[in-house]
């Protein structure tokens, strides 16, 4: 435990590959669209939760509000899918025609002028990924640059969470409501409903998935990566080693909430719609979780974290609907007490060491390895490993 | 804030520095000077505003009136990683250190460069900062342990781990507090020896209770009591001070 792994980099690779192998082949082959589509849908919240990893996992930023970016992303989505399913003829029976039904249904009679914008796909792609990190940018920097951090940020991000799903609700002729946006169709004309359609998307997804992770590697590898966990062990260390503490921290959670949009819009284009019910308090606590489950420390980890919760959550809310709920928070309860770093934990404790043996044909690191620093990346042990504070 | 605008050939100048607590004054009209090149001490009873005097310093507490000039540039007006980056580290009283990385990673992070995010994302570990991480290890008795995780350092090796990552930033001004608490005898020696070698090229300015420690680095020393300077020159000539005898070395 005590020194760097010089093979980590080639362990993230293999991980990697791994993933890759699981998203495209193993998944698609074993399973129907019906199926598949639902574990695509499950693949989307992988996104929040690998954003949890950097932020709260690394950074210690603890936000229980990330439902809200994965929101944004999802219905600045929406929004486009939304007026190309609203064209003039296909809402020829509503007083107005050429707006959105639920607009019509609200007696609103033009288009809100922040619905215009989202009439291009450009502006609707660029949109997806600047909002939520515009948003974040605001949040952070009132919190960070006042110092605002730990319990107290956590409320502030759920009560965000809080006040976006009741604006969400209560301007129901703007946003649809606590149904949210649906009826979605086509994206340039595309029908997006078809199966051919969401095998492709689910591929897009996956691919989309596979390139996060490949840049949140390259993050974590940076010595940003490893101001994070200096961060989150000793911050005034940091900030008293010259480093303006807040802009770290604006930047990990404007990141975070980026990835989180990009699983809200894959999310709405392969569920086929967006509602408030993704944006709350709920479903942000249930992303911290899939994150905690999978180990907040790993990225891979958060992924099969956030597939396993949601597979079991969809298993057992078929057979036994009213203990799911009860069943999710044992789930937590026990990834507290008994495994606090996760599935990824367990893996690097019992596995990891027989991996490495068989796989790399090297003997588990032990005493000086004499490998240079250059090739050390930042591995780092687990903190409950590490003496009590 | 009082605008003292004379300049002054001293390294730090502290001048009439006032902090106010909810009326009590922890630092009351303190006026103190450090020479380049200098190792001063501050000594004094607990509660005397050793440490709030560092804090001030290095702007982790705002001072309520005075000023703090550093080679003549105003830190009360500063925030923290300015301050650092004028050339001031600061050591904690206990060791401060990232327990979950290395001792080389430890290094690392303190090495002045790449201190925005972009820069810390492009941040290249290339051979001047290995050759700088190698030299500084060797400097502070660390260079078999730069692969160890530092939790498992001794309290010790701890302190002297937070000791190089001030050295690695090259500060002009290196301000410890407390440094050889809880070492042992021979690692006090050694912490002796590193203090003398690093000072060459700067100023070191130490709060210490250790009198023997004391005796051993300073060049000069003052003595605070409730805020105030009790006595100030060489460690001899406080020990000799009546009044000092009185309310710290006496008891």
């Amino acid at each position: 435990m005590t020194n760097v792994k010089s093979f980590m980099a080639r362990q993230d690779i293999l991980a990697l590959l791994i993933l890759a192998a699981v998203l495209f082949v193993v998944m698609p082959m074993s399973m129907d669209i019906f199926r598949l589509n639902l574990f695509g849908k499950y693949l989307t919240y992988a996104f929040v939760a690998i954003g949890l990893v950097l932020c709260w996992g690394k950074g210690g930023i603890l936000s229980l509000g990330q439902g809200v970016f994965f929101g944004l992303g999802g219905y600045c989505m929406a929004m486009y899918l939304k007026l190309e399913s609203s064209t003039p003829e296909a809402t020829a029976i509503q007083s107005t025609p050429g707006i959105p039904d639920f607009m019509d249904w609200n007696q609103i009679t033009e288009l809100p002028w922040f619905w215009e914008p989202f009439n291009s796909l450009t502006f609707t792609l660029v949109a997806i990924l600047v909002v939520p990190a515009l948003f974040a940018f605001v949040i952070g920097a009132a919190m960070f640059k006042r110092r605002v951090g730990g319990v107290y940020f956590a409320i502030i991000t759920q009560a965000i969470a809080a006040i976006l799903t009741i604006l969400i609700i209560g301007q129901q002729g703007y946003t649809g409501g606590v149904n949210g946006i649906t009826d979605l169709r086509t994206l340039k004309g595309w029908d997006i409903r078809t199966d051919e359609a969401k095998y492709i998307l689910y591929y897009v997804n996956g691919a989309l998935l596979i390139g996060v992770l490949v840049l949140c590697q390259f993050v974590l590898q940076s010595k940003l990566g490893r101001l994070l966990v200096a961060l989150r062990d000793k911050e005034d260390r940091v900030r008293f080693s010259g480093y303006d503490v807040a802009n770290f921290k604006i930047f990990v959670f404007c990141f975070a909430a980026v990835l989180s949009a990009i699983g809200g819009a894959m999310f709405t284009l392969q569920v086929g719609f967006m509602s408030p019910s993704f944006v709350g308090i709920v479903p942000s606590i249930e992303m911290v979780i899939f994150c905690a489950v999978g180990g907040r420390l790993s990225i891979f980890g958060a992924v099969y974290g956030t597939l396993l919760v949601n597979w079991a959550k969809t298993t057992f809310s078929e057979t036994f609907p009213e203990l799911w709920l009860f069943g999710l928070g044992a789930l937590f309860i026990a990834v507290v007490l008994v495994f606090p770093n996760g599935l990824s934990g367990l893996y690097r404790s019992y596995l990891a060491p027989h991996v490495d043996r068989w796989i790399f044909r090297k003997p588990p690191a032990g005493g000086f390895t004499g490998a240079g620093p250059l090739d050390t990346p930042a591995f780092e042990p687990e903190p409950a490993a590490r003496p009590a504070e | 804030m009082n605008t003292v605008t004379n300049n002054t050939d001293f390294l730090l100048a502290i001048e009439n520095l006032t902090v106010s607590f909810d009326g009590f004054k922890a630092v009351n009209d303190l006026n103190l000077y450090v020479d380049e090149n200098e190792i001063h001490v501050i000594i004094g009873p607990n509660g005397a505003g050793k440490t709030t005097v560092l804090d001030l310093i290095c702007g982790r507490t705002k001072a309520t009136d005075g000023s703090i000039k550093f080679r003549n540039r105003e830190l009360t007006e500063m925030r923290e990683h300015e301050i650092v980056r004028e050339g001031v580290g600061r050591k904690f009283q206990n060791p401060s250190i990232y327990e979950d990385l290395t001792v080389f990673e430890n290094l690392e992070i303190s090495f002045p460069r790449g201190r925005s995010v972009f820069g810390a994302l492009a941040f290249k570990r290339d051979a001047e900062v290995i050759d700088r991480v190698h030299e500084i290890a060797a400097m502070v008795f660390l260079k078999e342990l730069l692969d160890t995780q530092a939790a498992f350092l001794s309290h010790g090796q701890k302190q002297w781990l937070e000791i190089g990552m001030l050295l690695i930033q090259d500060p002009e001004l290196l301000m410890l507090d407390e440094p050889v608490a809880g070492m042992s005898v021979s690692e006090r020696k050694q912490t002796a020896k590193l203090l003398n070698e690093i000072t060459k090229g700067r100023s070191v300015m130490v709060v210490e209770h250790d009198m023997k420690f004391v005796e051993d680095i300073a060049h000069r020393v003052t003595v605070l009591h409730q805020g105030k300077i009790l006595s100030e020159g060489s460690m001899a000539k406080v020990q000799a001070d009546p009044k000092v005898i009185d309310v710290y070395l006496g008891h």
